[in-house]
């Protein structure tokens, strides 16, 4: 089968689905591969470098779109494109479901088998072909570079010959990948950066990433990230509350606000609000990486940079990865080059669509002349489980109560025993004969003193102890030496056996407990 | 010579054995402890002999050489990955002597009964010490022999079974034959209605079906315990020796073989409550062997095996800063321990932080694990017990896990239908990266599932542990 990438034609965007490198492995796979004349010029891949990789060069996009099998692209399909998609191909690309009904209309009554790659369930397994987390990666790392772009300060602190520089101040909202991305660059250019997300369960990464985790003084249930799919869920009314009375006590201090939350099939919860802007110090910078969907803050305007009346920079835009074209297409096009070595399990260039498996299915928006979109939930829970809640620390009056407890307890216990054993042993006493006792008691305290010796072995010794103990059990040797010297020639032998075998005994048994023990020493 | 001497050297015999015991609570102590151990038995023997009741004193010492000379060769010959089969070989030798012992012991009864009052007079030792007793004191001494024989017969053929299995001469599946414990129970009952028998006849033949029964009761009750629960039979067993020592000491009136017995036998004990508790079984049902049944379907394992190669391992290790290794019994299997040293020698030289996390009942024997890491002369200092380590694997960078699979799988702690559930377990996933070095996809001793392998930090080194580690150490740097 043949896979063909088209020249984008979204205005401004300058991503390619397909890179040289991407088509040697498709190629490997046992497609052809074909890609529109200039497809990926604006990302720095010119028709020579596609053709050296044996990528066919097809002038027209009409062209392009009858001689394949399968189309690889970037951005959601026009009508144009989709009325191209003749009976059983599959197109691989963006296509934002939720909010396409026609462009699923269309590509069902044309018998395109549509996958969609926003809609790759984030499990594991599939996050090497979850293009939104590549795709956010850059944008969290853009995000700060066009921060640093526009704001006039180091974001390091220095002390200078000519004086000292604060460090920049970064506050960076949403720890999703995109934030994560933000935070790393961030910490790594040197301004002192803080996090905040409404899953305290990203505070680790968000440490980990050397930000600081700005906690709020509110008590709610958890939310358990990963019953969303690891996105984070609406919160409640107070919650917000409490999170922007923080954001207000932020906003002065802060120089750079990078604001990455987005709700899945929401508009995009205002977190940064007008009086919130009008507290920043002028030549802050706020950069909305949700624009696209409304914006955190509601003065975004998309894919334009505004500067407020108090000096506030607001960048909007919308296409940060299309802003580092080369890199993100690099990415994208191992994203859909992961996702045909899952659709060609024999790699024999044809397609498999298995609608059995968790990761195709999800992705796959209409196949066969039907709209399978919404998917039915995966089988497997994404991301890591909510860490259980930590025991409660006692007071010190309740840890003396227990204390005081425990030991009424093991009094009790050890009076009950002693007594048991007491009324035994003196129950035996009361039949047995006197010769009998003596050997009893010596018995007894024998037992009493094997239990208090044994607990004190150190657990690394048990085997020499084992070893030692069967030596040591080859007492029975006095029982057969005392026997030997009978009359009874019967006796004489299993006598004369017991001490020949009780020999092998002693002698094995404490040779092998020596050898165990040199060997243990210290480092 | 006095039998007041003898009974002094009996005491000062006793208080060594005890120290000798006593002084295995650290490593250092517990090398001059096996040296009190060996004086006292040796001053055990020597007032034996010279005491009172001993004769043929030249057959018992040419013996006791030659028997010696046989213990010397295996003891210096034995593989420490044989350990465990050594012992419970041992053990066995310990519960046939009784059987002899208590049998003498009957014999001499009976020779003893049937001669007069004057015959009587002019016997000595054990035989004299026979012809003074009561009608009362006889009906004890039968009581103590047939016990002293009973649980002797016990130990053998349980010691020879757990020599099978240990060794593999014997499948280490837990087998039984049909009827199941009935049979024991039966055996047992049998057992006992020859008790009543000899008690009343004191004719040989009841104690010869007891033994018998005896030592159909040792061979099936070790047949049904499975390979994993051996820590807790061998134990047991050597547990069981003690005691078939103090009840022949017993019969025999000798307070030192009484009090080592008791010495051993308390001793054995205990080691197996630890060990039970150690994989939070109960005692009897390790006993009565095999797993209980399960309450519900196990939980659905998710997930993937991926493998990792040599190059992928080296990889993460160099980049490491902490690194735990849990050894199992794989690792005894394939020798491995000498690598595994070399392993941790390669990486604590360059300054990472190297560990051993020991599972009490990793390994065919209490302790194993230690013993062949210090024959391969890794440090005990650095060779945690699980309660030590268990809390720092989260901030592991690198957890190794040689051989073993039980002991860490986290289905004991996550689902409460899996047999092992509520076993205390090694959390190895917490670490950061885990590698598990295996021969192949199959399922521990136990039998069960192990999700460890299907974690998403976990990577499968497949092949024998030796050759994966032989592999490994040149790539170290």
């Amino acid at each position: 089968m043949k896979i063909g990438t088209p020249k984008e034609i979204f205005d401004g965007e300058a991503r390619v689905a397909m890179t040289p490198d991407s088509a040697k492995q498709l190629q490997k796979l046992g497609y052809d591969c074909a890609i529109e004349s200039g497809a990926g010029a604006a990302a720095g891949f010119s028709d020579d470098a596609y053709a050296d990789a044996g990528v066919e060069i097809i002038k027209t996009p009409a062209a392009l779109w009858k001689s394949v099998d399968i189309v690889a692209k970037v951005r959601q399909p026009t009508d144009t494109e989709l009325k191209r998609m003749t009976g059983g191909k599959t197109l691989i690309s963006f296509f934002n479901p939720a909010g396409n009904e026609e462009g699923m209309e269309l590509a069902k009554s044309k018998g395109a088998n549509v996958i969609a790659m926003e809609m790759v369930p984030r499990i594991s397994r599939a996050q090497k072909m979850d293009a939104l987390s590549s795709m956010a990666n850059i944008a969290g790392y853009r995000a700060v570079i066009e921060a640093g772009n526009n704001f006039g300060r180091f974001f390091t602190g220095q002390i200078t010959a000519a004086g000292k520089v604060p460090p920049a101040k970064v506050l960076v909202v949403g720890a999703g990948v995109a934030g994560l991305a933000a935070i790393g660059t961030s910490t790594s250019l040197g301004a002192i950066t803080l996090a905040f997300d409404v899953r305290p369960e990203v505070a680790e990464q968000v440490e980990s990433m050397g930000a600081e985790f700005v906690y709020l003084d509110f008590e709610e249930d958890q939310q358990d990230g990963a019953a969303t799919g690891g996105y984070a869920a609406v919160s409640s009314p107070e919650f917000r509350e409490a999170q922007l009375a923080k954001f207000r006590e932020l906003a002065p201090e802060v120089d750079i606000v990078i604001t990455t939350a987005l709700i899945p099939n929401r508009e995009a919860p205002e977190l940064w609000t007008e009086d919130m802007v009008a507290a920043m110090k002028p030549g802050s910078v706020i950069v909305d990486l949700a624009a696209e969907k409304g914006g955190n803050c509601k003065l975004t305007v998309p894919d334009e940079k505004i500067v407020t009346d108090n000096g506030v920079t607001i960048i909007g835009y919308t296409d940060f990865p299309s802003r580092m074209a080369s890199q993100a297409s690099t990415l994208y096009a191992t994203n859909i080059r992961h996702m045909m070595t899952d659709l060609t399990p024999e790699k024999d260039g044809q397609i498999n669509h298995d609608m059995e498996d968790d990761v195709i299915r999800g992705a796959t928006v209409t196949f066969n002349h039907e709209i399978t979109f919404p998917p039915p939930p995966p089988k497997i829970k994404a991301i890591a489980a909510q860490p259980k809640e930590k025991p409660k620390e006692l007071t010190p009056e309740e840890k003396r109560a227990l204390e005081t407890a425990a030991f009424k307890a093991q009094t009790k216990q050890q009076v009950t025993l002693l007594a048991v054993g007491g009324a035994l042993l003196l129950a035996v006493g009361l039949v047995a004969p006197a010769s009998f006792m003596q050997h009893f008691i010596v018995f007894v305290l024998a037992v009493f003193v094997g239990f208090q010796v044994i607990w004190n072995v150190s657990h690394s010794l048990h085997t020499p102890l084992m070893a030692v103990t069967n030596a040591i059990s080859s007492i029975i040797i006095l029982g057969a030496l005392m026997q030997i010297g009978s009359g009874s020639w019967l006796v004489v032998l299993l006598a004369a056996l017991s001490v020949f075998m009780a020999g092998i005994n002693i002698f094995g048994g404490f040779l092998v407990t020596r050898r165990m023990l040199a060997m243990f020493q210290k480092s | 010579m006095e039998f007041g001497f003898t009974t002094a050297a009996y005491v000062v015999a006793a208080v060594l054995f005890i120290l000798s015991l006593g002084g295995l609570s650290g490593q250092e102590s517990a090398k001059r402890a096996v040296w009190y151990g060996i004086v006292g038995m040796a001053l055990a023997v020597v007032a034996t002999l010279i005491g009172p009741g001993a004769g043929l004193w030249w057959l018992s010492v040419l013996l006791i050489a030659g028997g010696g000379a046989i213990g010397y060769v295996v003891a210096t010959r034995v593989q420490m990955t044989e350990m465990p089969q050594l012992v419970a070989a041992m053990h066995s030798l310990v519960g046939l002597a009784a059987v002899f012992v208590g049998y003498n012991a009957h014999i001499e009864l009976g020779n003893v009964l049937a001669m007069g009052h004057d015959e009587r007079e002019a016997l000595d030792g054990f035989a004299a010490l026979l012809a003074h007793k009561t009608p009362v004191e006889q009906t004890i001494l039968r009581v103590e022999v047939f016990l002293g024989v009973f649980i002797g017969a016990v130990t053998f053929t349980g010691s020879v079974i757990a020599y099978g299995k240990l060794a593999g001469k014997v499948s280490s599946a837990a087998t039984k034959l049909p009827g199941g414990h009935m049979l024991n129970a039966g055996a047992a009952a049998l057992s006992f209605i020859c008790l009543i028998w000899y008690m009343n006849s004191g004719g040989f033949f009841p104690l010869f079906i007891m033994t018998l029964a005896a030592l159909f009761i040792g061979y099936h009750l070790i047949m049904g315990i499975g390979g994993a629960d051996m820590p807790v039979v061998v134990s047991m067993l050597n547990s069981y020796s003690g005691w078939a020592a103090a009840a022949i000491g017993f019969s025999l009136g000798n307070d030192l073989l009484i009090v080592v017995g008791a010495l051993v036998g308390s001793s054995g004990a205990i080691l197996s409550y630890i060990m039970c508790k150690a994989m939070n079984r109960s005692f009897i049902s390790v006993i009565l062997g095999g797993f209980g049944g399960t309450t519900g379907p196990a939980m659905e394992v998710e997930g993937e095996m991926i493998a990792i190669e040599a190059d992928g391992v080296a990889a993460a290790l160099n980049d490491a800063d902490s690194v735990i290794i849990i050894p199992g019994y794989g690792m005894a299997v394939a020798q491995a321990q000498s690598a595994v040293s070399d392993l941790t020698k390669k990486l604590r030289a360059q300054g990472k932080n190297v560990r051993f996390a020991i599972h009490p009942v990793a390994g065919r024997l209490p302790g194993h694990m230690n013993v062949l890491l210090a024959e391969a002369k890794v440090p005990y200092d650095i060779v945690m017990e699980m309660d030590e380590i268990n809390d720092d694997f989260p901030e592991t960078d690198v957890a190794i896990v040689i051989g073993s699979n039980d002991i860490v799988n986290p289905a004991a702690q996550e689902d409460p239908n899996s047999p092992i559930a509520g076993m205390p377990v090694l959390e190895c996933w917490k670490a950061k990266q885990v590698f598990v070095s295996k021969r192949g996809q199959g399922t521990g001793y136990s039998g069960i599932e192990n999700p460890l392998f299907y974690k998403e930090n976990t990577r499968m080194f497949y092949g024998d542990a030796k050759a994966s580690l032989d592999k490994l150490l040149p790539m170290i740097d």
